[in-house]
């Protein structure tokens, strides 16, 4: 009997803009001691879908039937369900920081999951409580026990919300985006842990997230979502080895990791559709690359294969393999000859501590940087949060000043110029920044922002900069006609393209790009990483490319430079960083990004059966 | 701490002499003679002369700036120009009217402006919340001294015309012996400044608490099957109200200070009433007094919310 089953589910949730179908008719069966794998990108629903029928969401509107332990979620009274969250099903969410209440300690915030369904003494339960702190790693856990959240790292108050959520020992655990906002050599151990837990525990698990790496490390079964649809569904293994669903195929192919000399990564093109309006036929048929006439106008069926895998889709075998781009790959890495842009040496960074009362002290932050970076040439930036990368940035663009050492653009030393030297050199270096939402000033056209930098350095206005503008939101992939809107009508991945367009206006010597695509989902990604790629070959640009992500940066890279505590630990050409690393450092790094399959073109499956899709 | 503590308290102490040096030289540029204040208005040229020569008046403004702080770093505010009483004393006589006067003031306002604040956030945009709201806007937009004017005419004078007294029309009573009285002449200067007061509390409570209602810790209390009235009162009351301290302490130390108009209208003889007096009388050691109480209470008020949020907060700690 599986632990948790939907059957026909479906949320609405009512908003001022009206009712968003965040999932519909979705089934799904969990079998007990399973890791159950929910993959979707934003939007698509699988958050919602299980913080609905856990009731964490008392205004979406929920039908169907989700059967846990022989009862009816969706029918219980609330305090029945209260009764059940915690005690039978634990969560864990995605940001341990904020997620974790930062008035109260650690211990008390798990005791008192153990208080409201149980009736301990204060002792027994923290006595419980430190148990479980020290099975999920927490070391010294009964001193521990009295700390506040924001005395851990990241990776720590994760272990905690793991700790919080077995402590009743559920049958089954909610995992929802659990790595996603920690770095990448702590993922891979949480993952471990939960791993591990499941096994000790014998507790089920869904793992929910974007990641299908992830997804294809752990999951025995998975779940495809995609703008409220279960795309597909079944084993993980056939899945990830072919998929039966071109959305699955396409969102595998345009993972990053998948690098191939002389490839563009094969991206999904256009965005997620808006989940205000039902369409008639498929919900995926306007990015698909395998469409047919009847997937604009009727509801796909569901189809179930020989291997268990089932899809919400008209293909009847698996999606074809989409042609692969070819891109001129051959001066990659040649720029020796090239002029220096940027040359950057000695450069150390440290600010005081402590003040007038406090003892004085220094906080290094970077530690003799030393690199440069040719005409046309991209240098990759790679490091964890916390290692100085977005620092050493914005020394680079000028905004801070180096505590020694010296940052030379095109010869020119920035720091030596006054301050109208400096704005006239600030042109040369432009910023593109990670969060697409937050970078641009909502409350101004696009236009304007895009034309900022030609108003602020009296390079062009009036109908000449709307002129230019527009070539540029051209040049980008934007259209032009969309010069005078908000960028909230935008999508991520085009607000992206708006914040290049903007890097672009001035034809900089250099621009920086700081983790570009983290904030993006993996089919606008690769969108934008070809986006960068192609201006680049096309204008003769040089980029200083910032991420996390080494899958990422090996697509764009020439040369690759592996930054820890402040330091370079290894700068080498792209391909050595991955086939020869030096540092230890960069083998760990290496080592803790799980790579998604690479799919197969043809599977041997065979089509068992046809269902027609019943909308509720 | 305790370095903290001194450094808070050295930068107190800056603040002070900066305000009392301001105070002064202030009064040194406005106009009017003060020995003639003291004097009145018969007094002969030669007594001027003899009570400036006594108060100092006739030497170089440095030698009276320093000779006043000289005797306020030893407790000495000097004398009002009024009635020779020593300014602390006359201060200390006015501030059991003013302390009472706040003390009743904050518990009430606390008391009816925070449950308004948890009630409209946690029905955001239902009926409650718009009588929240509603409550909240007549509350700001009432004028302290139109409220205290109109309290008085119908819980004092309404009452008496029909033969009875239902409230007394102000005066203050001491505390002890009897706190029924003190409590009784209290009430109305109490719920005249609770009144716009509790609309500020409950509109920033409701906007703190709507804000702390979304965070992501609240849903995992939710997700712990902790029971909702607990996932309020205590999850998120707990992270509502740690902001509100600051808010607090600027509003205590500012009624200290002197609660002007409520003073006025009800006919309270504290700090305020006080202030006033000293204005109309140009009573120059007095206004000092009173300004540098003020002063002070903001300061201090400072330090201790400083300490209190340190103790509430962990992460500042």
């Amino acid at each position: 009997m599986p632990v948790l089953e939907a059957r026909a589910l479906t949320v609405s949730i009512p908003t001022e803009d009206g009712i968003i179908h965040a999932v519909q008719n979705v089934s799904f069966a969990i079998e007990a001691g399973e890791v159950f794998g929910v993959a979707g990108e934003s939007g698509s629903g699988k958050s919602v879908m299980m913080q609905a029928i856990l009731g964490l969401l008392p205004n979406a509107e929920i039908s169907g039937e989700v059967l846990f332990e022989g009862q009816d979620l969706l029918k219980l009274p609330p305090r029945t369900l209260r009764q059940m969250r915690g005690a039978r099903i634990g969560m864990i969410f995605q940001d341990p920081l904020s997620s974790l209440h930062p008035y109260y300690t650690i211990g008390s915030q798990i005791t008192e999951a153990i208080a409201v369904h149980e009736k301990v003494s204060p002792a027994a339960a923290r006595s419980r409580a430190i148990e479980m702190l020290a099975k999920v790693g927490i070391a010294n856990a009964s001193e521990r026990f009295d700390s506040f959240p924001h005395q851990f790292s990241g990776g720590m108050r994760q272990r905690v919300m793991i700790a919080m959520a077995l402590i009743l020992n559920p049958a089954l655990i909610i995992a929802d985006e659990p790595t996603t906002a920690l770095d990448v050599t702590v993922q891979a151990q949480i993952v471990d842990l939960l791993g591990k837990m499941r096994d000790e525990f014998g507790t089920t698990v869904v793992m929910i997230t974007h990641d299908l790496g992830l997804l294809a490390s752990i999951a025995d079964r998975i779940m495809v979502m995609y703008a409220g649809n279960r795309m597909e569904y079944g084993p993980a293994a056939p899945i990830f080895a072919a998929p039966a669903h071109p959305y699955t195929a396409g969102l595998l192919r345009s993972s990053p990791a998948h690098y191939a000399a002389g490839a563009e990564v094969i991206a999904i093109p256009g965005r997620p559709p808006s989940l205000l309006h039902k369409p008639a036929g498929c919900v995926f048929a306007p990015r698909c690359a395998n469409a047919l006439a009847s997937c604009q106008t009727e509801h796909p069926p569901i189809r179930r294969f020989s291997d268990g895998v089932q899809t919400l889709c008209w293909l009847e075998a698996g999606p074809a393999a989409p042609a692969v781009r070819q891109i001129d790959d051959t001066g990659r890495g040649s720029h020796e000859t090239a002029p220096v842009v940027l040359d950057v040496r000695d450069v150390e960074l440290s600010f005081p501590t402590g003040g007038l009362f406090g003892r004085a002290g220094k906080f290094q932050v970077l530690k003799d940087i030393n690199l440069s970076v040719r005409r046309g040439e991209t240098l990759g930036l790679v490091g964890e949060s916390g290692c100085g990368k977005s620092t050493l940035a914005r020394v680079i663009a000028g905004l801070i000043a180096p505590s020694s050492g010296t940052v030379l653009l095109d010869g020119i030393e920035m720091s030596s110029l006054d301050p109208a030297g400096w704005r006239e050199t600030r042109k040369h270096v432009q910023l593109v920044f990670q969060d697409p939402f937050g970078s641009l000033n909502p409350r101004r056209r696009v236009g304007a922002i895009i034309g900022d930098p030609f108003r602020i350095h009296g390079v062009a206005a009036g109908a000449e900069r709307k002129r230019r503008v527009q070539e540029l939101m051209e040049l980008v992939g934007l259209n032009p006609e969309h010069y005078n809107r908000f960028p909230s009508e935008f999508s991520g991945g085009q607000r992206q393209r708006i914040g290049i367009a903007r890097a672009l206006a001035l034809n900089p010597g250099l621009i920086i790009f700081d983790e570009p695509v983290s904030a993006l989902d993996v089919s606008i990604q690769a969108q934008i990483l070809n986006l960068m790629r192609d201006l680049q070959q096309r204008l003769g640009l040089t980029y200083l490319f910032i991420s996390h992500d080494l899958a990422v940066v090996r697509q764009v890279c020439d040369r690759i430079a592996v930054m820890d505590k402040g330091q370079i630990v290894e700068l080498a050409a792209a391909e050595d960083i991955y086939t020869r690393p030096q540092h230890a450092y960069t083998r760990t790094l290496l080592a803790a990004s799980v790579v998604p399959p690479k799919p197969q073109d043809s599977s041997d499956r065979q089509l068992v059966e046809t269902t027609q899709w019943v909308a509720a | 701490m305790i370095r903290f503590l001194a450094g808070r308290l050295a930068f107190a102490a800056l603040i002070l002499f900066a305000l009392s040096t301001f105070v002064f030289v202030l009064f040194f540029i406005a106009p009017g003679d003060p020995a003639r204040l003291v004097a009145g208005d018969k007094a002969t040229e030669t007594q001027l002369i003899q009570i400036r020569a006594n108060l100092g008046l006739d030497r170089p403004i440095h030698e009276q700036y320093l000779a006043f702080l000289g005797r306020a770093a030893q407790g000495d505010l000097g004398y009002s120009y009024r009635n020779q009483q020593p300014v602390l004393t006359l201060i200390a006589n006015r501030l059991p009217a003013t302390i009472s006067l706040v003390i009743g003031g904050v518990i009430l306002w606390l008391s009816v402006g925070i449950p308004i604040g948890i009630m409209s956030a946690r029905n955001a945009g239902g009926w409650r919340d718009r009588l929240g709201q509603g409550f909240i806007l007549v509350g700001l937009s009432f004028p302290t001294f139109v409220l205290g004017m109109v309290s008085l005419y119908v819980f004092y004078f309404l009452p008496r015309q029909a033969g009875f007294t239902l409230f007394p029309a102000g005066g203050f009573k001491p505390f002890w012996p009897n706190p029924a009285i003190w409590a009784w002449h209290m009430a109305l200067p109490w719920a005249t400044v609770a009144l716009t007061t509790a609309a500020v509390y409950a509109r920033l409570t409701r906007g703190q608490m709507l804000e702390v209602m979304s965070e992501d810790y609240i849903r995992t209390a939710r997700a712990k099957g902790v029971p909702e009235h607990k996932v309020v009162y205590k999850h998120g009351l707990r992270a509502t109200l740690t902001p509100l301290v600051t808010q607090l302490g600027a509003d205590i130390a500012f009624l200290l200070g002197g609660a002007i108009v409520i003073e006025q209208v009800y006919g309270l003889q504290g700090v305020g009433a006080l202030a006033i007096q000293a204005v109309n009388n140009q009573d120059r050691p007095v206004i000092i007094g009173v300004v540098l109480l003020g002063g002070f209470f903001i300061v201090i008020s400072n330090i201790i919310v400083d300490i209190i949020y340190s103790l509430l907060d962990p992460r500042v700690r």
